[in-house]
């Protein structure tokens, strides 16, 4: 399974807010077990999604600016964009099924 | 088998906790057609467990989140298979297999394995939920050595706030228990060892309002519910211990349930329903430690398997 490519707070704004396809971001950081968990999800939901939506992950740790311009106080959260806009934010573990409905919303 | 059912699972187990995955690993490993449902994160309440330390064998303590990937793997690699659906019940025929509707569809099992768990009750009060593995903890065993000389709040008046109360203050510099309530159900054991301690101080009759921090917790704000007297405590952790409720909703009219909502077993794990097992927190008299969730899933996964033998439903 291809792992989730990294994002960072000097990429963000090329690999984000100005991506042709929406985009999900996946905030975590090594010591967040539910974060760990979620992660194998993400990544099965960019092979399915592949070519339709672009998916990264941004460590908090690592990347200060981006997680507190969007004020992320709690991780896993997965935040989706469309056309540079924030369209949708998932906070927490939540199951694929939910996550899916949720991008799917997002990305309409 | 016809074309238009499906095959027949001989294990379905809902649940993937401790309980759910080891109960697995041992229907898969005898061979057993094995299936195990979970809503949620696999690896239940132990994945979000930082550091287990009294799982034997792992003398510097292991992560839960390893420790659930790995238990994971295990389970996939010896042929269970794990779904991510949530299951919404569970109908035994009066002959032939269970049937189970999940959010993904409808299976059948000749056996069921449900090890659904309990959830811990909330305090529900602002800050909660944000500082959760940040200073709010609902299990003091796990997280107290992570707060050596800093003072913080337990709150409950039972035997397992009192118990985890006096637990940390193995490493705390002081214990504030909180209780909504003048008196405690605590038993007059537990009772004597606080009231005697000179590192806890109780509060009585006071509600934790909100739980305040930047990242941590930095402390925690009371109200008194007879004075309305407000006041915030500089703490560093928050530990709740008001009861759990175990997620035993699939399994009422089933089977039989205690007040509290555990389902009744036999030291095989066997509930009153031929073939339906209950293993782990869900059950009543769970010792709720991974160990002996782990020991659960093994013993129920053994007991349904001699049940499929006495069926003359032969291996897969």
């Amino acid at each position: 399974m291809a792992a989730t490519p990294e994002v960072t707070d000097a990429t963000f704004d090329a690999d984000v807010m100005k991506s042709e396809l929406p985009v999900l971001v996946d905030f975590w950081a090594p010591w967040c077990g539910p974060c760990r968990m979620v992660a194998p999800i993400v990544e099965e939901l960019g092979e399915e999604y592949a070519g339709r939506v672009s998916f990264y992950k941004m460590n908090t740790d690592e990347n200060p600016a981006v997680p507190s311009q969007y004020g992320i106080r709690s991780i896993p959260s997965l935040l989706i964009f469309k056309s540079g806009e924030l369209k949708g934010t998932i906070v927490g573990f939540r199951p694929k099924s939910d996550l899916k409905k949720r991008l799917e919303e997002a990305i309409a | 088998m016809t074309a238009d059912r499906p095959e027949t699972y001989d294990i379905a187990v809902i649940g993937a906790g401790g309980a759910g995955l080891t109960a697995a690993l041992y229907g898969a490993r005898a061979r057993r057609r094995t299936i195990a449902f979970e809503r949620l994160m696999t690896g239940g309440q132990i994945a979000t467990t930082e550091l287990v330390e009294n799982y034997p064998g792992f003398p510097e303590g292991i992560n839960g989140t390893d420790f659930a990937l790995n238990l994971v793997q295990q389970v996939e690699r010896f042929g269970a298979e794990l779904r991510h659906e949530e299951v919404q019940a569970i109908a035994p025929r009066p002959e032939g297999p269970f049937q189970i509707e999940t959010s993904g569809g409808a299976y059948d099992a000749h056996t069921v394995i449900a090890t659904a768990g309990a959830d811990y009750n909330k305090l529900g009060v602002p800050g909660e939920d944000e500082f959760i593995g940040r200073g709010v903890s609902y299990c003091a065993t796990c997280d107290a050595a992570f707060f050596q000389d800093q003072e913080v709040v337990v709150v409950g008046g039972g035997d397992a706030a009192f118990d985890e109360a006096l637990y940390t203050t193995r490493y705390a510099s002081k214990v504030w228990l909180v209780h909504r309530r003048d008196s405690f159900r605590a038993s007059g054991l537990l009772q004597e060892r606080v009231f005697g301690n000179a590192k806890i101080e109780i509060i009585r009759n006071t509600v934790v309002e909100r739980i305040v921090g930047a990242g941590m917790v930095e402390g925690a704000e009371l109200r008194n519910v007879q004075t309305s007297e407000v006041r915030t405590l500089p703490v560093g952790a928050v530990f709740i211990f008001i009861g759990q409720t175990p997620n035993s909703h699939l399994l009422k009219g089933l089977v039989d349930l205690d007040k509290g909502g555990h389902a009744r077993v036999d030291l095989r794990m066997r509930t009153k329903v031929p073939g339906l097992f209950v293993a782990g927190d869900l059950r009543v008299e769970a010792a709720r430690q991974l160990v002996s969730a782990c020991g659960d899933g093994a013993t129920a996964a053994l007991a349904a398997e001699a049940y499929l033998a006495e069926l003359g439903i032969g291996e897969g």
